[in-house]
């Protein structure tokens, strides 16, 4: 085990392709919904909450080793919009590439095999976690983290907000993504003994709407 | 409502000995089998608040009305509805007004489950009206719906949160089908007091009425058309969306019921049932 393979893994200069997605703020902020820190951590704790749990429990349930079709196909059941699976899987091919040459697994290259379009993201997330020796536990922590840290660099650049106060709003939300990664960690335990179903199913309605909506829009900053 | 018969709900019979402020307990029980051409009913059993009717038949469809005799559910309330659609067999369900979660004398939550199971080549349409969260209220709602691969089902839910200009209650509800074995959606929503960031910019914005209609279909036509609807604080905002199977579903948010329920009415005319 090696705590520093989290911060590599987590690590937002970690070339996983991430920097091209808002998860959602961008159109949250052409809402007039987020507009200063306050605001984008009321976005951020929604977001943690709902898809970044069900992110850091798919990335958990994969890195302790549960199979990870039928995690790709659990995640799908939690993802009824196209755009957000579509997203979900590029980013998840794209961080696929990365972590192929960073930490080479067979398992990884196996989903790659059988995924080329890209498996969802929390789940490569989740067994390049195992690659690098981390636990579920922690691959729930870097999922958790995921979730949040994307909308606030997004933020950052969108509304110009002072880079400080945008760490802050990360800051802030600490005990939030370890109670998330904890009760994620806690339900992917239970997916040996029970099944996918267990895993939890947290939704967010505006932002399944708000991606449809945005991958609409003739021109856009990010990805989604 | 017309003038059908109306069924003897069997008594309910809570345990024996069981102390007064505990909340109610009632399972109400819908079997439809398929009988030379008509939809029939070999079990219709209401149960405590939960009284069932008879619709007049439209065609082959045999309708039901879903009627809920006392208030509830309160708080500690725990209500469950099952409901068979047997092989081949046509039916339409509703409710007569809306289920107002309250609460109640009893600590804890209250729950109402509903267990839909739709057989080879039948049809169900689940359409109740909206659940409405009272201020003070703690509802825990499921929909567990299996399918077999060739049924078909139009479900809609939809939730109100507070009746007008009140806090809502605490409403969290689960709603997950499966279809030939299979697990095609799973959705859970929590709204309310204790739910980090629900009435924040990524859950519901200040929104106070949410709802999903979803419709399975193995002969489903063009399953990859997305539809937007609404687009407008006012209007309220909802997408029809193709699920990664034989299915599609409209998720809306609204500022309130009347306008979830137009963005309802416009779904419904888009998925081609212009009558509901």
């Amino acid at each position: 085990m090696s705590p520093a393979a989290l911060l590599v893994l987590s690590d937002g200069r970690f070339p996983s392709g991430g920097h091209a997605h808002s998860g959602g703020a961008e159109a949250a902020i052409a809402a007039g919904h987020v507009h200063d820190a306050a605001t984008l951590e009321r976005f951020c704790l929604g977001r943690l909450h709902t898809v970044g749990l069900v992110s850091a429990a798919l990335a958990a349930a994969a890195a302790g080793g549960c199979d990870p079709l039928l995690l790709d196909a659990a995640a799908d059941a939690r993802t009824p919009v196209p755009a957000l699976r579509r997203v979900a899987r590029r980013m998840g091919r794209q961080l696929m590439r990365a972590v192929l040459a960073v930490w080479p697994d067979p398992g990884l290259r196996e989903l790659a095999a059988a995924r080329p379009g890209g498996a969802h993201q929390p789940i490569v997330l989740g067994l390049a976690a195992r690659a690098a020796g981390l636990s579920p536990p922690d691959a729930a922590q870097a999922a958790g983290y995921d979730a949040v840290c994307g909308p606030v660099t997004a933020a950052v650049r969108l509304l110009g907000l002072d880079p400080f106060h945008a760490t802050a709003v990360l800051a802030r939300l600490t005990d939030d993504i370890e109670e998330v990664s904890r009760q994620a960690a806690g339900d992917a335990a239970r997916v040996p003994a029970e099944g996918v179903d267990v895993l939890p199913a947290a939704s967010a309605p505006l932002l399944d709407i708000t991606a449809e909506q945005h991958s609409a829009w003739p021109v856009r900053l990010f990805a989604s | 409502m017309t003038a059908a018969p109306r069924t003897r709900p069997a008594p309910s019979s809570p345990p024996a000995g069981r102390p007064a402020g505990r909340g109610l307990h009632a399972t109400a029980r819908i079997v439809a089998t398929a009988e030379a051409g008509s939809t029939r009913f070999p079990l219709l059993q209401g149960d405590g608040p939960l009284d069932l009717r008879r619709l007049r038949p439209d065609g082959p469809r045999a309708r039901l009305c879903l009627l809920n005799a006392m208030s509830s559910p309160h708080n500690g309330d725990r209500l469950r509805v099952e409901v068979t659609i047997g092989p081949g067999a046509d039916v339409y369900i509703t409710s007569a007004a809306a289920t107002v979660a309250l609460p109640g004398p009893a600590p804890g939550h209250a729950c109402y489950d509903v267990v839909l199971r739709v057989e080879e080549s039948a049809r169900l349409r689940w359409l109740p009206e909206p659940v409405v969260s009272v201020s003070g209220s703690d509802l825990r709602q499921s929909i567990r719906v299996e399918l077999a691969p060739t049924a078909r089902l139009l479900l809609g839910e939809q939730q109100i949160l507070g009746r007008a200009h009140e806090p809502t209650g605490r409403l969290d509800s689960r709603l997950s089908v499966r279809c030939d074995g299979r697990t095609l959606l799973d959705q859970h929503t929590v709204y309310g007091p204790g739910a980090p960031g629900w009435d924040g910019p990524a859950v519901l914005a200040g929104n106070r009425a949410t709802g999903q209609l979803l419709l399975i279909d193995p002969a489903i036509e063009d399953p990859s058309c997305v539809r937007l609807l609404g687009g407008t604080p006012v209007e309220g905002h909802g997408v029809i969306v193709p699920l990664p199977g034989p299915g599609r579903l409209l998720t809306a948010v609204a500022p309130d019921a009347g306008v979830l329920r137009r963005l309802f009415d416009a779904a419904l005319c888009h998925l081609g049932f212009s009558d509901g």
